[in-house]
């Protein structure tokens, strides 16, 4: 049983402020995923979280008991680091072993638990083999091993995937997911990777400039994004943002097409689409094509809409050419509305 | 708490030290240069530069410097770049270059007095081809000439390896890629040599200028071994006052000139040498 | 300008680097002769009789006599120098090693108010001419009664060695991934035990090779001993004060002894040589 909660946690360089009072509270047994681009905090949370580093001010509970004063060592967690930090001086067998050791439990236990471990992680034929010896892969199998000895309550997960290649950075996700599933540990994992974010994730705590933006399901974070910032950085392509007129009747002119919208004091608020919720139509928004980029199951067709860039993913089957202009409709109940000045979601009604 | 204090007292031991053994040396050398019991004076520097084998002292030292440090850095340079040029057998090359850096300069200077004495290496065999009749002796105090090359090249054979030592370091960190680069846009060999080597290698350059001139100033054994005291170097006159004349004063004010030059000559290598942050690798 | 062009390309490529390598060997071996030459001679006179020594003119093979060093050896004062050399560098080492390895891992390690101060005083050891200090602490040490004593000299050599301790140490601590030991540490170890179990296998080796160096550093060091031993004269000491009074063959022997740990060493270290001076010499 360990919920992990954050209050007011900031972090402070000098003059710079890592992060700005963060409150997170993560489930028992929860995946939750901290993801945003390189700077935005991520790992420093994650860091103050495992004792890594001190927060500037603020508190971190871990299972019940305030933990922020405490050694790593006393916080009951395991962690996967971004290059595997792989005991290079030690065989696999030893370096699963090694927490253990610390914990002085009895060989034999000792023995069952790497073993476990090691098959868990189909690694078993590799024991006596040193990190030198093993290749990215693997040693990425036994840094997620050598943490899930430990049997711990909370795992962290420092980008534990971004080494990897592309295929076998697909491969491992499947197999974290279902592994981690299986250890019913509570499990935050950092990650700039949003495909990654979202497949392994209960909830994602997006990052931005030291600060949570949203933390929601993915499903929640990507259809509704709690500010703009959120729709610009998941999905891809991401969200395309037009400037709206306010019109007549709480309506609002996007281009040439007026839409029912959110009700705002500003006389001009962003709307927004996802480029998979367009499709052409005779009434849609005026789009003049500028690039055609066929990728199989779809096209992904770059425009300009009212001087803006825009983009659509459409079917393959659609015949188009370069400077056409076409008129793309977007679902009506995939639009979302920005405010200008927040940047903050508005309701439509 | 803990975690603060920790590197200040892993520093502690080592910090005591250079405080009790380097700067309150340094300052107490500074004293007993420019003191007599107690009370200020200039006398010992007038004793010093009023001493006849001063200015010979001053001026061989200086142009030992001189003669020695320029000829290690080229030739450093050129055996660096023959050997990060070399495909097998470098590790082997590189050993057997910086094997005179684990020498002694008494050993030094020891290992050429058997080439340049009297019944020395070099006398057999310039008899045996007949070029002299009889044994030169080379090193003998009518021979200043002699002596300052057969110096000169003990320290050339000696010190270079340190400074090969930090060039072939220095050149290890500059990536392969700016001379790939350099060779695509047309450079020659030595136009990539002197356009992208050498400007990249300045840091190198300098630590080794610095420290090769500093113990160039330091020439000591070398001398003695090879001349005797046919050949006074500021470093040897300060030995001489420490123990022979006994007047630790005029050797304080020897020490302090060594330094004032060593420090003159550091400043400038830091200034003309002087690479921007922004500009290194 | 064409006739030029013609012929330069009738030479095939193939050649022109052939002799260009060819010439390279041939540089590389006159520089190594050049660096083993001048040892081979001063070994073939170790390795002569006192006769051969100073016959005249010399062969160029050793007499393969071992009357020299014998000599040597039994000359009095001989095997105590030797003895107090050995020594002496001992204590350098353990010295320059203990109080620069924590230094160097704090430089690693931390960041923290008044780190660029102290590298700076390490760096501007460089710019003075360090044998000076036996000076002043020749008058200090009579004070203290560590005149004349092994140890004395020893506080010397490693104001010499500690600055190079400090940094070869600096740049091996860094040389390993600050991950590993936080690994240990959400493992279940303290900082101590983290160094121990993980840091301190790791850089072992390196940290041999450093004492070695320092032990090279103050086995080699002529002016401080001279200056700071009179009874208790090491190797260098012995051979320089000796050395206007002492026969040609009893020099060659000493420098010969001088030379031969110091090549050994030289070698057990060759691999760290450029690493150490990678980051020392930044």
């Amino acid at each position: 049983m360990a919920e992990i909660s954050i209050r007011n946690v900031a972090k402070r360089f000098g003059d710079f402020t890592a992060l700005h009072s963060i409150d997170l509270t993560v489930a028992d047994q929860e995946f939750m995923v901290l993801l945003g681009a390189s700077g935005c905090g991520k790992t420093t949370l994650l860091r103050i979280i495992a004792g890594l580093e001190s927060p500037s001010q603020g508190e971190v509970w871990i299972g019940g008991g305030r933990v922020d004063h405490l050694p790593p060592r006393q916080r009951g967690i395991a962690m996967v680091f971004q290059n595997y930090a792989v005991f290079p001086h030690l065989t696999v067998f030893e370096n699963i072993a090694f927490g253990l050791r610390m914990q002085k439990l009895a060989e034999g236990e000792i023995q069952h638990r790497v073993n476990r471990t090691a098959e868990l992680m189909h690694i078993e034929q590799l024991l006596k083999r040193y990190s030198g010896q093993l290749s990215g892969g693997q040693r990425q199998r036994v840094a997620v091993a050598r943490a899930l000895a430990m049997e711990p309550d909370v795992i962290l997960m420092d980008e534990p995937l971004s080494n990897l290649d592309a295929l076998l950075r697909l491969e491992m996700r499947a197999e974290l997911k279902g592994v981690l599933a299986e250890s019913k540990t509570t499990t935050i994992y950092v990650t700039h990777d949003q495909v990654e974010a979202m497949s392994l994730a209960d909830r994602i705590a997006v990052m931005n400039k030291g600060r949570i933006v949203q933390a929601e399901k993915p499903i929640e974070v990507y259809r509704n994004p709690a500010a703009r910032f959120v729709g610009s950085f998941i999905g891809n392509p991401p969200m395309n943002f037009l400037p709206a007129m306010k019109a007549e009747n709480g309506s609002w002119r996007v281009a040439d097409v007026v839409f029912k919208g959110p009700t705002s004091e500003h006389d001009e608020v962003a709307f927004a689409i996802r480029p998979e919720d367009l499709a052409p139509s005779g009434t849609g928004l005026p789009a003049e094509v500028r690039v055609i980029e066929p990728l199989g199951p779809h096209v992904l067709v770059t425009c300009e809409v009212d001087g803006h860039l825009f983009r659509a993913v459409l079917d393959s089957d659609l015949e188009l050419k370069r400077g056409q202009t076409i008129r793309l409709a977007p679902s009506p109940d995939r639009i979302r509305w920005f405010d200008p000045e927040t940047e903050q979601s508005l309701q439509a009604h | 708490m803990e975690k603060r204090s920790l590197p200040y007292l892993l520093l502690l031991p080592a910090t005591l030290f250079l405080c009790v053994f380097f700067i309150y040396p340094f300052l107490l050398v500074a004293w007993q240069a420019v003191s007599q019991d107690g009370a200020l004076t200039l006398e010992h520097f007038r004793t010093m530069a009023g001493h006849w084998k001063f200015p010979t002292a001053f001026w061989n030292t200086m142009l030992l410097a001189l003669a020695v440090v320029p000829v290690q850095l080229a030739l450093a340079l050129f055996m660096a770049t023959l050997v990060t040029r070399m495909e097998k057998g470098r590790d082997l090359v590189l050993y057997i270059w910086t094997i005179p850096l684990g020498i002694s300069d008494l050993a030094a200077g020891i290992i050429w007095l058997a080439i340049f004495e009297q019944t020395g290496f070099l006398n057999s065999m310039l008899v045996g081809l007949g070029a002299v009749e009889q044994p030169v002796a080379w090193l003998g105090y009518q021979n200043k000439g002699t002596i300052f090359l057969a110096v000169v090249l003990a320290e050339i054979w000696r010190a270079t390896a340190i400074v090969l030592v930090i060039l072939v370091a220095g050149m290890g960190l500059i990536p392969k890629e700016y001379h790939e680069a350099a060779e695509v846009f047309g450079a020659s060999p030595w136009k990539r040599f002197t356009r992208i080597t050498v400007p990249l290698l300045r840091p190198s350059i300098q630590t080794a200028l610095i420290l090769r001139t500093i113990l160039a100033f330091e020439v000591f054994a070398v001398v003695i071994a090879l001349a005797g005291t046919n050949f006074p170097v500021l470093m040897g006159e300060t030995y001489h006052w420490q123990f022979n004349l006994q007047d630790r004063h005029v050797a304080a004010a020897y020490a302090l000139v060594i330094l004032a030059i060593s420090i003159a000559f550091t400043l400038v290598f830091l200034r003309t040498l002087r690479v921007p942050r922004e500009a290194q690798i | 300008m064409t006739a030029v062009t013609a012929r330069e390309t009738a030479v095939p490529a193939a050649d022109i680097r052939k002799r260009g390598r060819f010439l390279v060997a041939i540089t590389i071996l006159i520089l190594s002769v050049w660096v083993l030459a001048p040892i081979y001679l001063l070994a073939i006179n170790a390795l002569s009789s006192p006769a051969q020594v100073n016959a005249f003119p010399k062969s160029l093979v050793p007499g393969m006599e071992t009357e020299s060093i014998a000599f040597f050896l039994g000359f009095a004062g001989v095997l105590r120098a030797l003895g107090n050399s050995i020594l002496v560098a001992g204590i350098t080492m353990v010295l320059a090693i203990g109080l620069g390895a924590p230094a160097g891992y704090a430089l690693s390690r931390f960041d923290f108010r008044g780190k660029d101060a102290f590298r700076i005083m390490v760096l501007m050891t460089r710019a003075f001419p360090l044998p000076l200090l036996a000076l002043p602490l020749a008058v200090m040490f009579i004070r203290t009664g560590l005149d004349d004593t092994a140890f004395g000299l020893a506080l010397v050599h490693t104001t010499l060695a500690l600055p190079f301790a400090v940094l070869i140490t600096f740049s091996l601590f860094s040389g390993i991934p600050v991950e590993l030991e936080e690994a240990a540490w959400t493992l279940g170890c303290t900082r101590f035990q983290a160094f121990h179990k993980v840091v301190l296998p790791l850089v072992l080796p390196g940290i041999a090779a450093s004492a070695v160096f320092a032990f090279v550093i103050s086995w080699n060091e002529v002016f401080a001993a001279a200056v700071l031993t009179i009874q208790n004269r090491t190797l260098t000491a012995f051979l320089l004060q000796n050395i206007n009074v002492s026969p040609m063959h009893l020099k060659f022997a000493g420098g010969a002894m001088l030379v031969l740990p110091a090549l050994i060493f030289i070698f057990a270290v060759r691999r760290y040589l450029f690493a150490m001076w990678g980051i020392a010499s930044r």
